[in-house]
């Protein structure tokens, strides 16, 4: 197995930053506008984004909720090994909202797939957008793409795409990790 | 973990501490779907479940059959009054006439001991047993420990005091199984003619006065008396039952502590609790059929994930 470092931190963080401004762009003080990080790792991304929002910004009370996908996945009783579940949390109703979705890794597109169906479960947005760090092209199986994106990553399916996060793995890096 | 120990819920009796653990933290996530909006998930929507009941059930039948609906499975109902079993059908060929229009799971109630056992051994689908004549209730067990859990943060280390017909109740049997596995002690109640003569060998001790009962435990299970599996008296009379083993406000206020109510009803009320208590904030007996839904969720949604895809 090797891997090979396709973000470092400095990176990261102007990426970040830039992700932040675009989504100021397109939804102001984020009046009618509510984040949602896909679990298990869009959570840290959603976190990440919605803290320098805030921060740097100045923008607070942005409603921000997490969306675990595990019953709504179209590979139940599919996969080897049995899909385990995440927490969600969303205390508010997305209704007429405009929805900003959050994932690390826009891959087959089958995970955002499931997401668009679970949110519906909170009501009906008006809109809903997708923000990735990582969008891995050439790879998807469904018509979906990101409207807001960090980074294109052309990998072949034995590679994977790993985003480490300073809360979590220690370090913020985005690594390239081939299993030859 | 992540995948439970065994292909079907037979009784307690066959499950270790990790498939229960498994189980609640599938159930807590079910129980967050149960109090969205919209109540229900799309996992199950390529599953058939035929739900079996050779004898009657209201709570419980109406409890899988939501689970499963939430869950977005198929389901076909069947009581036993109203098919051919009444024309000598056997089991295994009502069971088999059934799995053959390809359904995947089973959910059964029946009156004898082991039926459940003895279909898993006959028939290739899941099986889940929803109350063997006075042999076990699994998930009945579950969902009660689940809510001692919910209320009191966790099971292992409670005393927890089961109280009445002890002798007719596969609630009793399974509750004991399943706190036992958990670690909480437990002391059994009632007229010693409706307790199991060996009860001690399942690591249980009896206590025969209510009072005392109370003032030991943390939670206290309040079994119905029931009369439908009794031939004989087994006591002189139901006031004298209501005197000796009843739970009363007053003797509830009288204790020098809050301890949690429960009943996996359907209750009796002026018998083995009354009005007052069963509608007190001490009883959990509403929470209990609330977590049953979400239980019962978490059972089926783990087994069927442990059916292959064809």
């Amino acid at each position: 197995m090797s891997q090979k470092m396709l973000l470092a931190s400095k990176e990261m963080n102007i990426i970040l930053h830039r992700l932040a401004c675009q989504l100021i762009e397109n939804h102001n003080n984020f009046e009618n506008s509510v984040i949602i990080g896909i679990q298990p790792r869009g959570v840290f991304l959603a976190d990440r984004i919605h803290k320098i929002l805030k921060e740097e910004y100045g923008i607070s009370g942005i409603k921000m909720g997490q969306l675990d996908i595990t019953f709504y996945r179209d590979d139940f009783r599919r996969s080897d090994k049995p899909l385990e579940a995440n927490k969600t949390h969303i205390n508010f109703v997305v209704e007429d909202k405009r929805v900003i979705f959050i994932d690390d890794v826009l891959y087959t597109g089958r995970s955002i797939r499931a997401a668009l169906t679970a949110v519906q479960s909170f009501g009906r947005p008006s809109e809903i957008e997708l923000l990735t760090l990582i969008d891995r092209r050439f790879s998807r199986h469904l018509p979906i793409q990101p409207d807001y994106n960090g980074r294109q990553v052309d990998a072949i399916n034995e590679e994977k795409v790993k985003v480490n996060w300073k809360e979590n793995e220690g370090e913020d890096a985005v690594y390239l990790i081939s299993k030859v | 973990m992540s995948e439970l120990s065994v292909n079907h819920l037979l009784g307690i009796k066959y499950l270790k501490k990790e498939d229960i653990d498994l189980i609640f933290q599938t159930a807590d996530h079910f129980k967050e779907v149960i109090n969205r909006p919209i109540k229900k998930v799309p996992s199950l929507r390529d599953i058939t479940i035929a739900n079996l009941f050779f004898e009657n059930s209201t709570r419980t039948r109406l409890s899988f059959e939501l689970a499963e609906k939430r869950l977005s499975a198929d389901v076909v109902n069947f009581s036993a009054a109203s098919s051919s079993v009444k024309k000598g059908e056997t089991l295994i060929d009502t069971v088999n006439n059934i799995l053959s229009m390809k359904v995947d799971m089973v959910v059964m109630r029946h009156p004898n001991p082991g039926a459940g056992i003895f279909l898993s051994k006959h028939v290739g689908a899941s099986i889940i047993n929803a109350g063997d004549g006075a042999h076990e209730h699994p998930t009945q067990a579950l969902l009660d420990s689940y809510s001692i859990r919910e209320k009191l943060g966790e099971v292992s280390g409670k005393k927890v005091v089961i109280v009445g017909d002890i002798l007719h109740s596969r609630v009793a049997l399974s509750n004991i199984l399943a706190l036992k596995l958990q670690g909480a002690q437990i002391k059994v109640c009632g007229p010693y003619t409706l307790l199991p003569r060996y009860i001690k060998s399942l690591g249980v001790e009896v206590e025969p006065n209510l009072r005392n009962a109370l003032e030991w435990c943390d939670v206290a299970n309040m079994l119905r008396v029931q009369n439908e599996r009794m031939e004989i008296n087994y006591f002189p009379s139901t006031r004298e039952y209501v005197q000796l083993f009843g739970l009363n406000k007053q003797l509830l206020d009288s204790l020098d502590k809050k301890i949690v109510i429960m009943h996996p009803g359907p209750i009796n009320r002026g018998v083995e609790i009354t009005s007052e208590v069963a509608d007190s904030d001490q009883a959990i007996i509403l929470d209990q059929v609330q977590n049953g839904v979400a239980i019962r969720m978490a059972v089926i949604y783990l087994l069927a994930s442990k059916i292959k895809q064809q």
